[in-house]
Protein backbone atom coordinates (compact mmCIF):
# COMPACT_ATOMS: atom_id res chain seq x y z
CA UNK A 1 0.00 0.00 0.00
CA UNK A 2 2.95 2.56 0.75
CA UNK A 3 4.64 1.55 -2.22
CA UNK A 4 1.22 2.07 -4.56
CA UNK A 5 0.99 5.86 -2.81
CA UNK A 6 -1.94 7.06 -4.40
CA UNK A 7 -3.48 3.51 -4.90
CA UNK A 8 -4.77 2.80 -1.45
CA UNK A 9 -6.26 -0.76 -2.55
CA UNK A 10 -7.32 -2.96 -5.07
CA UNK A 11 -10.96 -2.00 -4.44
CA UNK A 12 -9.65 1.79 -5.60
CA UNK A 13 -7.50 -0.19 -8.67
CA UNK A 14 -10.44 -1.82 -10.24
CA UNK A 15 -12.77 1.48 -9.84
CA UNK A 16 -10.33 3.26 -11.68
CA UNK A 17 -9.96 0.11 -14.06
CA UNK A 18 -14.35 0.79 -14.73
CA UNK A 19 -13.86 4.11 -15.92
CA UNK A 20 -10.42 3.50 -18.07
CA UNK A 21 -9.86 4.67 -21.23
CA UNK A 22 -9.25 4.82 -23.93
CA UNK A 23 -10.92 8.08 -24.94
CA UNK A 24 -11.45 9.03 -28.63
CA UNK A 25 -11.65 12.63 -30.11
CA UNK A 26 -13.37 12.37 -33.10
CA UNK A 27 -13.30 15.62 -35.72
CA UNK A 28 -12.34 18.18 -33.00
CA UNK A 29 -12.79 22.00 -34.57
CA UNK A 30 -11.26 24.64 -32.21
CA UNK A 31 -11.71 28.55 -33.55
CA UNK A 32 -10.59 31.35 -31.97
CA UNK A 33 -11.62 34.81 -33.32
CA UNK A 34 -12.26 32.91 -36.76
CA UNK A 35 -8.99 30.84 -36.38
CA UNK A 36 -8.80 27.37 -36.43
CA UNK A 37 -6.48 26.50 -34.12
CA UNK A 38 -7.71 23.20 -33.94
CA UNK A 39 -8.59 21.60 -37.60
CA UNK A 40 -10.50 18.25 -37.16
CA UNK A 41 -8.33 16.40 -35.07
CA UNK A 42 -9.03 12.90 -34.25
CA UNK A 43 -7.33 10.69 -31.84
CA UNK A 44 -7.39 7.92 -29.57
CA UNK A 45 -5.84 7.12 -26.36
CA UNK A 46 -5.38 3.80 -25.26
CA UNK A 47 -5.78 2.36 -21.74
CA UNK A 48 -2.74 2.43 -19.28
CA UNK A 49 -0.66 3.41 -22.83
CA UNK A 50 1.84 6.30 -22.34
CA UNK A 51 1.28 8.58 -25.49
CA UNK A 52 3.89 11.38 -26.22
CA UNK A 53 2.15 14.32 -28.03
CA UNK A 54 5.17 16.14 -30.34
CA UNK A 55 4.97 18.50 -32.71
CA UNK A 56 6.08 22.59 -33.17
CA UNK A 57 5.06 25.41 -31.63
CA UNK A 58 1.37 26.61 -32.27
CA UNK A 59 0.23 23.13 -33.68
CA UNK A 60 -2.28 22.50 -30.89
CA UNK A 61 -0.39 20.42 -28.65
CA UNK A 62 -1.49 22.37 -25.47
CA UNK A 63 -4.61 23.11 -26.68
CA UNK A 64 -5.22 19.02 -27.42
CA UNK A 65 -4.64 18.89 -24.14
CA UNK A 66 -6.79 21.37 -22.10
CA UNK A 67 -9.76 20.07 -24.78
CA UNK A 68 -9.08 16.89 -23.05
CA UNK A 69 -9.37 17.96 -19.55
CA UNK A 70 -12.35 20.13 -20.36
CA UNK A 71 -10.81 23.39 -19.58
CA UNK A 72 -11.53 24.42 -23.40
CA UNK A 73 -14.46 23.60 -25.37
CA UNK A 74 -14.13 22.74 -28.42
CA UNK A 75 -15.73 24.52 -31.21
CA UNK A 76 -16.97 21.27 -33.02
CA UNK A 77 -16.66 17.27 -33.08
CA UNK A 78 -16.79 14.90 -30.51
CA UNK A 79 -15.09 13.55 -26.75
CA UNK A 80 -15.85 10.36 -25.85
CA UNK A 81 -14.61 8.65 -22.58
CA UNK A 82 -15.23 4.54 -22.34
CA UNK A 83 -17.10 5.56 -19.21
CA UNK A 84 -20.04 6.95 -21.92
CA UNK A 85 -21.59 10.42 -22.11
CA UNK A 86 -19.29 12.66 -20.57
CA UNK A 87 -20.06 13.41 -16.91
CA UNK A 88 -20.36 16.45 -14.99
CA UNK A 89 -17.19 18.36 -14.16
CA UNK A 90 -16.26 16.67 -10.73
CA UNK A 91 -16.25 13.31 -13.04
CA UNK A 92 -14.38 14.84 -15.86
CA UNK A 93 -11.56 16.06 -13.19
CA UNK A 94 -11.48 12.43 -11.60
CA UNK A 95 -10.97 11.03 -15.22
CA UNK A 96 -8.14 13.25 -15.97
CA UNK A 97 -5.39 15.30 -14.25
CA UNK A 98 -3.62 18.19 -15.99
CA UNK A 99 0.40 19.00 -14.80
CA UNK A 100 1.06 22.37 -16.75
CA UNK A 101 4.77 23.96 -17.81
CA UNK A 102 4.77 26.13 -15.05
CA UNK A 103 3.64 24.75 -11.65
CA UNK A 104 0.93 26.43 -10.24
CA UNK A 105 1.13 26.33 -6.31
CA UNK A 106 -1.36 27.76 -3.62
CA UNK A 107 0.47 30.28 -1.18
CA UNK A 108 0.75 27.55 1.64
CA UNK A 109 2.55 24.84 2.35
CA UNK A 110 3.92 21.65 0.36
CA UNK A 111 1.53 19.66 2.47
CA UNK A 112 -1.49 21.91 2.27
CA UNK A 113 -1.42 22.38 -1.48
CA UNK A 114 -1.78 18.17 -1.35
CA UNK A 115 -4.37 18.45 1.53
CA UNK A 116 -6.60 21.72 -0.78
CA UNK A 117 -6.40 18.92 -3.72
CA UNK A 118 -7.35 16.39 -1.53
CA UNK A 119 -10.51 18.17 -0.35
CA UNK A 120 -11.19 19.06 -3.39
CA UNK A 121 -11.41 15.62 -5.07
CA UNK A 122 -13.64 15.04 -1.93
CA UNK A 123 -11.49 12.75 0.31
CA UNK A 124 -12.61 12.06 3.72
CA UNK A 125 -10.63 13.95 6.07
CA UNK A 126 -9.77 11.52 8.04
CA UNK A 127 -7.66 10.19 5.15
CA UNK A 128 -6.32 12.69 4.01
CA UNK A 129 -3.26 12.81 6.36
CA UNK A 130 -2.06 9.13 5.20
CA UNK A 131 -2.70 10.28 1.27
CA UNK A 132 -0.55 13.60 1.77
CA UNK A 133 2.22 11.42 3.52
CA UNK A 134 2.15 8.44 0.65
CA UNK A 135 2.13 11.56 -2.32
CA UNK A 136 5.17 13.39 -0.39
CA UNK A 137 7.31 10.22 -0.17
CA UNK A 138 6.76 9.40 -3.71
CA UNK A 139 7.37 12.54 -4.86
CA UNK A 140 10.73 12.14 -2.51
CA UNK A 141 9.23 15.65 -0.43
CA UNK A 142 9.02 14.34 2.93
CA UNK A 143 11.64 16.34 4.41
CA UNK A 144 10.14 19.57 2.45
CA UNK A 145 6.49 18.76 3.78
CA UNK A 146 5.98 22.10 6.12
CA UNK A 147 7.66 24.00 3.39
CA UNK A 148 6.04 26.64 1.90
CA UNK A 149 5.47 25.55 -1.68
CA UNK A 150 6.51 28.32 -3.79
CA UNK A 151 9.17 28.81 -2.05
CA UNK A 152 10.77 24.97 -3.43
CA UNK A 153 13.17 25.02 -6.68
CA UNK A 154 11.66 24.68 -9.93
CA UNK A 155 11.94 20.60 -9.75
CA UNK A 156 10.87 20.56 -6.19
CA UNK A 157 7.75 22.34 -7.31
CA UNK A 158 7.07 20.21 -10.50
CA UNK A 159 7.27 17.05 -8.77
CA UNK A 160 4.61 18.39 -6.23
CA UNK A 161 2.61 19.36 -9.32
CA UNK A 162 2.43 15.75 -10.58
CA UNK A 163 1.43 14.22 -7.30
CA UNK A 164 -0.98 17.00 -6.81
CA UNK A 165 -2.40 15.68 -10.14
CA UNK A 166 -2.30 11.92 -8.87
CA UNK A 167 -4.17 12.92 -6.01
CA UNK A 168 -7.40 12.67 -8.30
CA UNK A 169 -6.32 9.03 -8.86
CA UNK A 170 -6.81 10.14 -12.78
CA UNK A 171 -7.74 7.41 -15.25
CA UNK A 172 -5.26 9.37 -17.72
CA UNK A 173 -2.55 12.18 -16.53
CA UNK A 174 -2.13 14.81 -19.11
CA UNK A 175 1.49 16.72 -18.70
CA UNK A 176 1.92 20.01 -20.76
CA UNK A 177 5.61 20.00 -20.80
CA UNK A 178 6.49 19.46 -17.66
CA UNK A 179 10.54 19.06 -17.83
CA UNK A 180 10.56 22.19 -20.19
CA UNK A 181 12.63 24.18 -17.69
CA UNK A 182 14.39 21.70 -15.77
CA UNK A 183 17.87 20.84 -15.29
CA UNK A 184 18.41 16.91 -16.79
CA UNK A 185 18.60 15.52 -12.71
CA UNK A 186 15.02 16.98 -12.22
CA UNK A 187 13.87 15.79 -15.38
CA UNK A 188 14.85 12.48 -14.52
CA UNK A 189 12.97 12.87 -11.62
CA UNK A 190 10.04 13.57 -13.14
CA UNK A 191 10.41 11.04 -15.60
CA UNK A 192 10.82 8.29 -12.94
CA UNK A 193 7.18 10.07 -11.50
CA UNK A 194 5.80 9.73 -14.69
CA UNK A 195 7.24 5.94 -14.86
CA UNK A 196 6.02 5.09 -11.49
CA UNK A 197 2.19 6.24 -12.14
CA UNK A 198 2.35 4.69 -15.36
CA UNK A 199 3.26 1.14 -14.08
CA UNK A 200 0.26 1.96 -11.36
CA UNK A 201 -2.23 1.49 -14.56
CA UNK A 202 -2.60 5.47 -15.07
CA UNK A 203 -2.33 6.18 -18.37
CA UNK A 204 -0.20 8.73 -19.57
CA UNK A 205 -0.15 11.97 -22.66
CA UNK A 206 2.80 14.19 -22.71
CA UNK A 207 3.63 17.13 -24.67
CA UNK A 208 7.34 17.40 -25.22
CA UNK A 209 9.71 19.14 -27.26
CA UNK A 210 12.31 16.69 -25.80
CA UNK A 211 12.90 14.11 -28.08
CA UNK A 212 15.39 12.10 -26.03
CA UNK A 213 12.27 12.16 -23.38
CA UNK A 214 10.08 11.21 -26.05
CA UNK A 215 11.81 8.26 -26.84
CA UNK A 216 12.12 7.18 -23.32
CA UNK A 217 8.70 7.89 -22.34
CA UNK A 218 6.85 6.77 -25.52
CA UNK A 219 4.61 4.02 -25.83
CA UNK A 220 3.21 5.66 -29.02
CA UNK A 221 3.75 8.95 -30.54
CA UNK A 222 1.13 11.34 -31.83
CA UNK A 223 2.71 13.93 -34.22
CA UNK A 224 0.80 17.19 -34.55
CA UNK A 225 0.97 19.65 -37.51
CA UNK A 226 -1.48 22.73 -37.70
CA UNK A 227 -3.94 21.42 -35.67
CA UNK A 228 -4.42 18.13 -37.17
CA UNK A 229 -2.69 14.71 -36.57
CA UNK A 230 0.56 14.51 -39.15
CA UNK A 231 1.19 10.85 -37.87
CA UNK A 232 0.18 8.72 -35.09
CA UNK A 233 2.24 5.50 -34.74
CA UNK A 234 4.31 2.94 -32.34
CA UNK A 235 7.26 4.77 -30.64
CA UNK A 236 9.19 2.45 -31.80
CA UNK A 237 8.36 2.33 -35.20
CA UNK A 238 8.09 6.34 -35.30
CA UNK A 239 11.61 6.94 -34.69
CA UNK A 240 12.69 4.09 -36.59
CA UNK A 241 11.25 6.45 -39.46
CA UNK A 242 8.44 8.88 -39.41
CA UNK A 243 5.57 8.37 -42.18
CA UNK A 244 4.97 11.92 -42.54
CA UNK A 245 7.02 14.82 -43.86
CA UNK A 246 6.37 17.05 -41.31
CA UNK A 247 7.30 14.73 -38.44
CA UNK A 248 10.71 13.51 -40.65
CA UNK A 249 11.33 17.03 -40.63
CA UNK A 250 10.82 17.96 -36.94
CA UNK A 251 12.96 15.11 -35.99
CA UNK A 252 15.84 15.96 -38.33
CA UNK A 253 15.27 19.76 -36.99
CA UNK A 254 14.30 20.84 -40.59
CA UNK A 255 12.07 23.54 -41.12
CA UNK A 256 9.11 22.39 -42.69
CA UNK A 257 5.76 24.69 -43.59
CA UNK B 1 -5.47 82.72 23.54
CA UNK B 2 -5.02 78.72 24.93
CA UNK B 3 -2.23 77.63 26.87
CA UNK B 4 -1.18 75.23 24.60
CA UNK B 5 1.98 74.06 26.23
CA UNK B 6 -0.32 73.23 29.69
CA UNK B 7 -2.92 71.56 27.14
CA UNK B 8 -0.33 69.15 26.14
CA UNK B 9 0.90 68.70 29.43
CA UNK B 10 -2.87 67.65 30.69
CA UNK B 11 -2.98 65.74 27.46
CA UNK B 12 0.03 63.59 28.30
CA UNK B 13 -0.89 63.16 31.88
CA UNK B 14 -4.60 62.13 30.59
CA UNK B 15 -3.39 59.45 28.62
CA UNK B 16 -0.52 58.13 30.98
CA UNK B 17 -2.83 58.13 33.79
CA UNK B 18 -5.06 55.94 31.42
CA UNK B 19 -7.80 58.92 32.73
CA UNK B 20 -11.36 57.03 32.80
CA UNK B 21 -13.08 59.19 30.08
CA UNK B 22 -10.57 59.06 27.81
CA UNK B 23 -10.51 54.95 28.35
CA UNK B 24 -14.38 55.09 27.71
CA UNK B 25 -14.07 56.92 24.57
CA UNK B 26 -11.72 55.02 23.11
CA UNK B 27 -13.02 51.52 24.12
CA UNK B 28 -16.34 52.91 22.88
CA UNK B 29 -14.72 54.00 19.49
CA UNK B 30 -12.69 50.65 18.84
CA UNK B 31 -15.37 48.87 19.33
CA UNK B 32 -17.79 50.39 16.92
CA UNK B 33 -15.18 50.66 14.43
CA UNK B 34 -14.29 46.87 14.67
CA UNK B 35 -17.97 46.07 14.72
CA UNK B 36 -18.63 47.88 11.49
CA UNK B 37 -15.16 46.16 10.36
CA UNK B 38 -16.24 42.92 10.88
CA UNK B 39 -19.12 43.06 9.43
CA UNK B 40 -17.87 44.75 6.16
CA UNK B 41 -15.71 42.17 5.67
CA UNK B 42 -18.53 39.47 6.35
CA UNK B 43 -20.52 40.85 3.31
CA UNK B 44 -17.26 42.39 1.71
CA UNK B 45 -15.02 39.89 1.32
CA UNK B 46 -17.18 37.25 -0.43
CA UNK B 47 -19.37 40.03 -2.53
CA UNK B 48 -15.47 41.15 -3.80
CA UNK B 49 -14.42 37.53 -4.53
CA UNK B 50 -17.79 36.99 -5.74
CA UNK B 51 -17.05 39.99 -8.27
CA UNK B 52 -13.86 39.15 -9.16
CA UNK B 53 -14.45 35.66 -10.55
CA UNK B 54 -18.16 36.44 -11.92
CA UNK B 55 -18.77 37.59 -15.54
CA UNK B 56 -22.44 38.52 -16.12
CA UNK B 57 -24.32 41.29 -18.37
CA UNK B 58 -23.90 44.92 -16.50
CA UNK B 59 -20.45 44.04 -14.49
CA UNK B 60 -18.14 46.62 -15.43
CA UNK B 61 -21.50 48.75 -14.49
CA UNK B 62 -21.45 47.42 -11.14
CA UNK B 63 -17.55 47.90 -11.08
CA UNK B 64 -17.36 51.59 -11.52
CA UNK B 65 -20.19 52.05 -8.86
CA UNK B 66 -18.33 50.09 -6.01
CA UNK B 67 -15.33 51.74 -7.14
CA UNK B 68 -17.12 55.19 -6.79
CA UNK B 69 -18.90 54.25 -3.45
CA UNK B 70 -15.40 53.90 -2.02
CA UNK B 71 -15.36 57.93 -1.98
CA UNK B 72 -19.05 58.07 -0.10
CA UNK B 73 -19.10 61.49 1.49
CA UNK B 74 -19.56 60.32 5.48
CA UNK B 75 -22.06 63.16 5.97
CA UNK B 76 -24.11 61.89 3.26
CA UNK B 77 -24.14 58.44 4.68
CA UNK B 78 -24.82 60.12 8.23
CA UNK B 79 -27.92 61.61 6.58
CA UNK B 80 -28.93 58.30 4.92
CA UNK B 81 -28.67 56.64 7.95
CA UNK B 82 -30.38 58.96 9.89
CA UNK B 83 -33.69 58.92 7.40
CA UNK B 84 -32.96 55.69 7.87
CA UNK B 85 -33.35 54.78 11.38
CA UNK B 86 -35.00 57.87 12.68
CA UNK B 87 -38.92 57.29 14.05
CA UNK B 88 -40.04 58.59 10.67
CA UNK B 89 -37.96 56.41 8.85
CA UNK B 90 -38.63 52.49 7.83
CA UNK B 91 -36.17 51.28 10.50
CA UNK B 92 -37.43 53.43 12.86
CA UNK B 93 -39.04 51.11 15.14
CA UNK B 94 -35.72 49.69 16.02
CA UNK B 95 -34.93 52.86 18.16
CA UNK B 96 -31.57 52.41 17.07
CA UNK B 97 -30.67 56.36 15.79
CA UNK B 98 -28.74 57.52 18.98
CA UNK B 99 -26.94 54.05 19.59
CA UNK B 100 -23.40 52.88 19.24
CA UNK B 101 -25.63 50.47 16.64
CA UNK B 102 -26.50 53.40 14.47
CA UNK B 103 -22.97 54.11 14.50
CA UNK B 104 -21.79 50.91 13.68
CA UNK B 105 -24.54 50.71 10.97
CA UNK B 106 -23.10 54.05 9.16
CA UNK B 107 -19.37 53.26 9.37
CA UNK B 108 -20.14 49.29 7.86
CA UNK B 109 -22.07 51.41 4.91
CA UNK B 110 -18.51 53.47 4.59
CA UNK B 111 -16.56 50.71 4.72
CA UNK B 112 -18.31 47.92 3.04
CA UNK B 113 -17.64 49.62 -0.70
CA UNK B 114 -13.77 49.74 0.33
CA UNK B 115 -13.68 46.09 1.23
CA UNK B 116 -15.47 45.54 -1.61
CA UNK B 117 -13.53 46.92 -4.54
CA UNK B 118 -10.29 46.52 -3.01
CA UNK B 119 -10.96 42.76 -2.48
CA UNK B 120 -12.20 42.79 -5.86
CA UNK B 121 -8.79 43.92 -7.41
CA UNK B 122 -6.86 41.65 -5.60
CA UNK B 123 -8.89 38.46 -6.04
CA UNK B 124 -9.45 39.14 -9.86
CA UNK B 125 -5.47 39.07 -10.23
CA UNK B 126 -5.05 36.22 -7.81
CA UNK B 127 -8.16 34.06 -10.20
CA UNK B 128 -5.75 35.15 -13.30
CA UNK B 129 -3.23 33.20 -12.14
CA UNK B 130 -5.24 30.16 -10.36
CA UNK B 131 -8.16 29.97 -13.22
CA UNK B 132 -6.69 26.82 -15.02
CA UNK B 133 -5.19 25.17 -12.14
CA UNK B 134 -8.58 25.13 -10.13
CA UNK B 135 -11.08 24.77 -13.28
CA UNK B 136 -8.49 22.07 -14.22
CA UNK B 137 -9.59 20.61 -10.49
CA UNK B 138 -12.88 20.45 -10.88
CA UNK B 139 -14.07 23.66 -9.14
CA UNK B 140 -16.16 26.28 -11.06
CA UNK B 141 -15.37 29.90 -10.74
CA UNK B 142 -17.93 30.70 -7.82
CA UNK B 143 -16.47 27.39 -5.92
CA UNK B 144 -12.93 28.57 -6.12
CA UNK B 145 -14.23 31.71 -4.24
CA UNK B 146 -12.80 29.89 -0.39
CA UNK B 147 -9.47 28.97 -1.82
CA UNK B 148 -8.92 32.07 -3.68
CA UNK B 149 -9.93 34.33 -0.10
CA UNK B 150 -7.36 32.08 1.37
CA UNK B 151 -4.49 32.93 -1.00
CA UNK B 152 -5.29 36.16 -1.03
CA UNK B 153 -5.02 36.28 2.85
CA UNK B 154 -2.36 38.74 3.28
CA UNK B 155 -3.47 41.63 0.78
CA UNK B 156 -7.00 40.86 2.19
CA UNK B 157 -5.51 41.86 5.60
CA UNK B 158 -4.27 45.56 4.27
CA UNK B 159 -8.00 45.56 2.75
CA UNK B 160 -9.32 45.30 5.93
CA UNK B 161 -6.67 47.60 7.80
CA UNK B 162 -7.51 50.18 5.48
CA UNK B 163 -11.01 49.85 6.26
CA UNK B 164 -10.48 49.98 9.80
CA UNK B 165 -8.23 53.15 9.47
CA UNK B 166 -11.29 54.47 7.47
CA UNK B 167 -14.32 53.51 10.34
CA UNK B 168 -11.76 54.90 13.16
CA UNK B 169 -11.00 58.00 11.54
CA UNK B 170 -14.22 59.28 10.27
CA UNK B 171 -16.30 61.62 12.21
CA UNK B 172 -19.14 63.13 10.07
CA UNK B 173 -21.51 60.21 9.81
CA UNK B 174 -21.25 59.26 13.59
CA UNK B 175 -21.77 62.67 14.82
CA UNK B 176 -25.77 62.78 13.00
CA UNK B 177 -26.64 58.88 13.97
CA UNK B 178 -24.95 58.85 17.03
CA UNK B 179 -25.40 62.40 18.60
CA UNK B 180 -21.95 62.75 20.45
CA UNK B 181 -23.90 61.72 23.86
CA UNK B 182 -21.68 61.88 26.96
CA UNK B 183 -20.40 58.19 27.96
CA UNK B 184 -23.33 57.08 25.37
CA UNK B 185 -22.10 57.92 21.56
CA UNK B 186 -19.19 59.83 22.28
CA UNK B 187 -16.03 58.40 20.03
CA UNK B 188 -12.41 60.11 19.76
CA UNK B 189 -13.21 62.05 16.75
CA UNK B 190 -16.74 63.55 17.92
CA UNK B 191 -15.22 64.08 21.31
CA UNK B 192 -12.39 65.86 19.75
CA UNK B 193 -14.54 67.89 17.35
CA UNK B 194 -16.32 68.73 20.32
CA UNK B 195 -13.78 69.64 23.04
CA UNK B 196 -12.06 71.70 20.53
CA UNK B 197 -14.99 73.60 20.22
CA UNK B 198 -15.47 73.95 23.59
CA UNK B 199 -11.73 74.72 24.18
CA UNK B 200 -10.95 71.69 25.97
CA UNK B 201 -7.77 71.39 24.60
CA UNK B 202 -6.20 68.41 26.65
CA UNK B 203 -8.88 65.66 26.42
CA UNK B 204 -8.80 66.89 22.60
CA UNK B 205 -5.33 66.16 22.08
CA UNK B 206 -5.06 63.27 24.22
CA UNK B 207 -6.76 61.66 21.62
CA UNK B 208 -5.78 62.77 18.53
CA UNK B 209 -2.24 62.07 19.67
CA UNK B 210 -4.35 57.91 20.03
CA UNK B 211 -5.49 58.42 17.07
CA UNK B 212 -2.04 59.08 15.59
CA UNK B 213 -0.43 55.98 17.27
CA UNK B 214 -3.11 53.78 15.56
CA UNK B 215 -3.06 55.25 12.48
CA UNK B 216 0.84 54.34 12.59
CA UNK B 217 0.34 50.89 14.24
CA UNK B 218 -2.07 50.04 11.79
CA UNK B 219 0.16 51.19 9.15
CA UNK B 220 3.47 49.16 10.47
CA UNK B 221 1.39 46.37 10.89
CA UNK B 222 0.39 46.41 7.11
CA UNK B 223 4.20 47.00 6.14
CA UNK B 224 5.15 43.98 8.71
CA UNK B 225 2.28 41.43 6.66
CA UNK B 226 3.36 42.61 3.10
CA UNK B 227 7.11 41.56 4.34
CA UNK B 228 6.28 38.50 6.10
CA UNK B 229 3.95 37.65 2.85
CA UNK B 230 7.05 38.50 0.32
CA UNK B 231 9.41 36.19 2.17
CA UNK B 232 7.41 33.37 2.99
CA UNK B 233 5.44 32.68 -0.06
CA UNK B 234 7.55 34.49 -2.68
Amino acid sequence: MAIAGFLRDAEASSSRAAIALPVRMRDVVYEIAGKRLIDGLSLSLRARSRCVVMGPNGSGKSLTLRILQGLLQPTSGTITWSDGAPGHAERRARRSAIVMQRPVLLRRSVAANLEHALAVYGERRSERRGRVEALLAMAELEHLAARPARVLSGGEQQRLSVVRALAAEPALLLLDEPTASLDPRATAMIEALIDRAHRQGVGIALVTHDIGQARRTADEVVFLSHGRVAEAAPARAFFAGPRSEAAAAYLDGRLFY
Amino acid sequence: MQDFGGAFVEAFSRVLAADADLVEIVVLSLRVSLAAVGIACLIGLPLGAALAVARFPGRGVVLVLVNALMGLPPVVVGLAVYLLLSNAGPMGVLQLLYTPAAMIVAQCVLVTPIVVALSRQIIESLHQEYDEQLRSMGLSRLQAVPTLLWEARFGLLTVILAGFGRAIAEVGAVIIVGGNINHVTRVMTTTIALETSKGNLGLALGLGMILLVLAIGVNAAVMVLRGADRTAHA
